[in-house]
């Protein structure tokens, strides 16, 4: 009898920047896959889905995602709902919170060989920042320390479709993903969709330089996910040696 | 924030004066004097330390506890705390004219990040938002000195502080030592480059606050340092 056995080939650390110094020399058997995208663009079902067939093939799973580190997050909120913190304490406390995720659980799971599935990553901090005015160049060596991933995909969905999904899932639309803290309109839903374009134009910008795979969330749930998880497979088939 | 970065479209009529040094280098001591003769004189004065932005020493003391805080993450935390402390008083308040007295900036970052692994560029990058201070004074003392300062008649040492994260030693009190001595490094490779104005903090506590006043005296106009109080109505204006 012959068992297929699953082997992914080591591979060392990339960085943005000048990386972590204290861990540069390490390899990894893990995969990080990214899944960036606005609120109500499919991330979670479409992490879901991929989750349960990358199991089912026989790989380790991690699921991580912005803001669920426990050190970082409740603080975050609490200081977010009472409006007491400039922008770039905002950026910072963001990053803070980054790191603790990336070096407690997403560094430990690529060690142990894991596929990372993350929901959303640097690129959504970058551009909310980017559209408040921050240096872009300052908010990429900010994030000089984030691990490059091998995957990274930006759900896209057009604004209007998106509003929509939005209401669905509430009977209201978030304050800051409709980036109300800009003033853009005293109209709320229009706010939402003007803030929401501003946002995807920021995306398609980092495309090239962070090689991001814009995927097209306006279709049904299906359709997208057979089009992610081709591009998964493959990867996986190119960096497997059985 | 763009607005910051382009601080020379705006004027920024107040001085910013910061203390840096090792702990019982005697700094605190000396700027703490400092902002009581820049009152009494009537300079309006902010005075601000490291670690010490309400929302954020929270969150720190949290993680630090949890003795769960690697490298980046602390960094970044200290990087926050400064923000919220920038952004809220000291440039507002510079904007406005005041004299800004900080007990450690962004060199304490430098020099402790530094030596707990982060890169140098990276730190450097992270805080290029900061101003530069009009004085930066740098205590400079054996690190025996301040060992002793500091640790005679403690029992322990906190975890953070002793550098035990580090690994240098598993005795608090060596991991100290080793710990200060690699931040007095990081110190004297920076005095330079980035213009320190060093004291000597073994000297007396009358003759460094002399010195100290003698470079802030340079900054203040001609009428405020030879006006004693009451002789001028209202706030001084720099």
């Amino acid at each position: 009898m012959k068992r297929v056995q699953i082997r992914i080939e080591p591979r060392p650390l990339r960085y943005y920047g000048k990386g972590i110094p204290y861990l540069q020399d390490d390899e990894v058997k893990g995969r990080l896959i990214v899944i960036e995208g606005p609120d109500a663009s499919g991330r979670s079902t479409q992490i879901g889905l991929i989750t349960a067939k990358l199991e089912a093939d026989g790989h380790a799973v991690l699921n991580t995602g912005l803001k669920r580190s426990e050190l970082v997050s409740e603080g975050i909120m609490e200081a977010k709902r009472e409006h007491m913190l400039g922008r770039r304490t905002m950026s910072l406390f963001y990053a803070a919170d980054f790191a603790d995720q990336l070096e407690n659980k997403i560094i430990p799971a690529l060690r142990a060989g894991y596929i990372v599935l993350a929901d959303r990553y640097i690129y959504t901090l970058m551009a909310r920042d980017a559209v408040r005015g921050a240096s872009r160049r300052w908010s990429h060596q900010l994030f000089g320390f984030a691990i490059v991933p091998d995957l990274v995909f930006y759900l896209d969905v057009n604004p209007n479709e998106l509003v929509h999904r939005v209401f669905q899932k509430n009977t209201f639309l978030d304050y800051y993903e409709s980036g109300a803290d800009l003033g853009l309109s005293d109209d709320m839903y229009e706010s939402f969709i003007v803030y929401q374009r501003m946002i995807a134009r920021e995306f398609r910008r980092m495309q090239r330089r962070y090689n991001l795979l814009i995927i097209s969330g306006d279709r049904p749930v299906h359709e997208t996910n057979a089009d992610l998880q081709t591009k998964i497979d493959h990867f996986l088939g190119s960096i497997q040696s059985r | 924030m763009k607005r910051a970065e382009k601080k020379s479209e705006f004027s920024v009529p107040g001085k910013l004066i910061i203390v840096e040094g090792v702990d019982g280098s005697g700094k605190s001591t000396q700027i703490t004097l400092l902002e009581k003769w820049l009152r009494y004189i009537g300079v309006p004065v902010f005075f601000t330390e490291w670690n010490s932005s309400e929302q954020v020493k929270e969150i720190i003391s949290k993680g630090k506890k949890k003795n769960l805080l690697t490298p980046t993450t602390f960094s970044l935390l200290h990087a926050t705390d400064f923000a919220a402390r920038y952004e809220r008083n000291v440039f507002p308040l510079l904007r406005a004219g005041y004299v800004v007295l900080a007990d450690r900036y962004i060199y304490t970052a430098f020099a402790r990040d530094v030596v707990r692994g982060c890169s140098p560029e990276w730190v450097r990058h992270v805080y290029s938002f900061a101003i530069k201070p009009d004085i930066a004074f740098y205590f400079r003392v054996p690190v025996e000195t301040s060992f002793d300062r500091i640790v005679k008649g403690r029992p322990k040492l906190k975890y953070y502080e002793a550098g035990m994260d580090l690994n240098l030693s598993n005795d608090p009190f060596e991991s100290y030592r080793i710990f200060q001595g690699r931040i007095v490094e990081q110190y004297e490779s920076m005095a330079q480059e980035e213009s320190f104005t060093v004291i000597d903090g073994t000297a007396d506590i009358e003759e460094q606050q002399k010195q100290v006043r003698d470079k802030m005296m340079k900054l203040l106009p001609r009428r405020v340092v030879r006006t004693t109080p009451g002789e001028e109505e209202g706030a001084t204006k720099l």
